[in-house]
């Protein structure tokens, strides 16, 4: 990886859906070891900058580099195995599943999938097991989901779900991961704790881009603020500079200017 | 004019253990009650019960005094009760003409007469009318939720998570849309995380916690209890409010 590039680089992304345009020019970069939050008013493609990051769409004009590696319309696996890995605005899970199994699932590298090793190295897949096992509970407990961990995903409710979400892609030991709005139908004491959370997963060196419209969360954790509008690039800087600026004050928060 | 009383109510899904366990509450015409408490505290689940979306229900819900029958969610639309679900609250394939014309599908007459009050009523739609729902921005979504809501003129209006997702902006105008439909007569009942501005714009703040109604008091009473900022509005002091 260069040592001056950024961790993750998107270049002039284009996506037009159903005759709809949704990026209309998206450029932007993620310093590596930052949070970083990506704001703007809803419609604005923020999600849609996320699906053409994580290869869940293809059909798109532009760039995306990923330690200086093109990953622009790989599969969506082979996204998260390079250790760029997302949530979902909308949390789905597998609904039949426990939460535990649910958590377990995302461990990353585990020797038992393939069916050769898995007869052979008995000792090492229980060992793995074990050691997942223990991170999951841990993050279970940072989530406050320890005590619904025998629940099935489906008798969670809405929060929860979003909680989940955040755990399972933590399990999944990234690189880099991609939060679509984690917060929203969280409680506010709750958002505080995630928050204080996250910015422990940065110092652990884990690059965090954060699509937010919890403006106080933005200001305590983002280290820089890109803002899009209309499918564009619009502006980027610290809170501040964002939110002194008119067009972000007028468009997304919604101050009267006189 | 119209009032919801919830008295004793309890109630789940199949799979689960008792998610609201005895709630009492009685929204007035022109209140706007919001509840809040942390998650998994059966908020949403309450809402149901009381649009009779789950069977398994017991307790007494009724309208004006008179009984509705658990998990008859028809009955419950029939005598004036609309809820708007969180998620999945519109139909995305259809345009928004067709979601107004599909809430107004229990009409025996009027359709068009109650589409034309929602255009009036909400004029952000009227520009949008053949473009589809899934199309949307979110706001616009969301008011489109509230006027599919509104077109079989309902009495009381239960919303969970209103603003979920929508920025600052659009989540201000949607507040004081419910504020204003609240404000015409309506009893308004109201789940909401971002719980610090809903109280701000609603009459009453209750508090939800493991299934059992914790607080009900004036909305101001709830914002400036310092216990209950500390606890579920995630704040330390009534001044430390950040406002943009």
């Amino acid at each position: 990886m260069p040592t001056n590039a950024s961790l993750l680089e998107v270049s002039d992304i284009r996506a037009s859906f159903g005759g709809v345009r949704a990026l209309d020019g998206a450029t932007f970069s993620v310093e590596a070891g930052t949070i970083t939050g990506l704001i703007g008013p809803n419609g604005a493609g923020k999600t849609t900058v996320f699906n053409c990051i994580s290869g869940l769409v293809d059909g798109f004009e532009g760039a995306v580099r990923f330690e200086g590696a093109d990953i622009a319309r790989k599969r969506p696996e082979v996204v998260s195995r390079s250790g760029l890995v997302r949530s979902f605005q909308l949390a789905r899970g597998c609904p039949r599943m426990t939460v535990f199994e649910h958590l377990m699932l995302y461990g990353p590298k585990q020797t038992g999938e393939g069916m050769v090793r898995a007869l052979t190295n008995p000792g090492l897949i229980r060992s793995q097991e074990q050691a997942l096992r223990e991170r999951a509970y841990e993050i279970a407990r940072r989530l406050r989901l320890d005590h619904v961990l025998d629940n099935l995903v489906t008798d969670l409710s809405g929060g929860q779900k979003k909680l989940l979400e955040i755990g399972r892609v933590l399990l999944a030991d990234p690189k880099m991961i991609l939060l679509d709005e984690p917060m929203a139908g969280v409680n506010p004491t709750l958002v505080g704790e995630i928050a204080d959370q996250l910015a422990i997963i940065r110092e652990s060196g884990v690059t965090i881009l954060l699509i937010e419209h919890e403006m106080e969360l933005i200001e305590r954790l983002c280290d820089d603020v890109v803002v899009m509008a209309e499918g564009k690039f619009l502006t980027r800087g610290s809170f501040d500079e964002i939110t002194a600026d008119r067009r972000v004050q007028e468009s997304y928060l919604g101050v009267q200017l006189s | 004019m119209t009032t919801l009383s919830a008295s004793d109510v309890c109630g789940g899904y199949a799979t689960a253990e008792l998610i609201v366990k005895g709630v009492d509450l009685t929204v007035s015409p022109s209140e706007l009650a919001v509840i809040i408490g942390p998650n998994g505290a059966g908020k949403s689940t309450f809402l149901k019960l009381l649009a009779g979306l789950l069977p398994k229900r017991t307790g007494q819900v009724s309208i004006d005094g008179a009984a509705l029958p658990p998990g008859d969610a028809h009955m419950a639309c029939e005598r004036g009760v609309s809820f708007v679900p969180q998620e999945r609250n519109v139909f995305g394939s259809l345009s928004v003409h067709e979601n107004l014309e599909m809430g107004g599908y229990l009409l025996r007459s009027g359709v068009k007469t109650r589409i034309e009050e929602q255009l009036i009523r909400f004029p952000v739609l009227r520009g949008k009318l053949r473009e589809k729902a899934g199309n949307l921005s979110g706001g616009q979504r969301q008011v489109l939720a509230v006027a599919l809501a509104l077109m079989t003129n309902p009495s009381v209006l239960l919303l969970d998570e209103p603003t979920a997702g929508l920025s600052p902006a659009a989540a201000k105008d949607i507040f004081v849309l419910i504020r204003d439909l609240a404000a015409s007569g309506l009893a308004i009942l109201m789940v909401e995380q971002n719980a610090l501005l809903a109280l701000e714009y609603g009459t009453r703040g209750v508090v939800l916690v493991a299934g059992r109604k914790v607080r009900d008091d004036t909305a101001g009473t709830v914002l400036e209890d310092g216990e209950i900022r500390h606890l579920f509005l995630g704040r330390a002091a009534p001044a430390a409010a950040h406002r943009v």
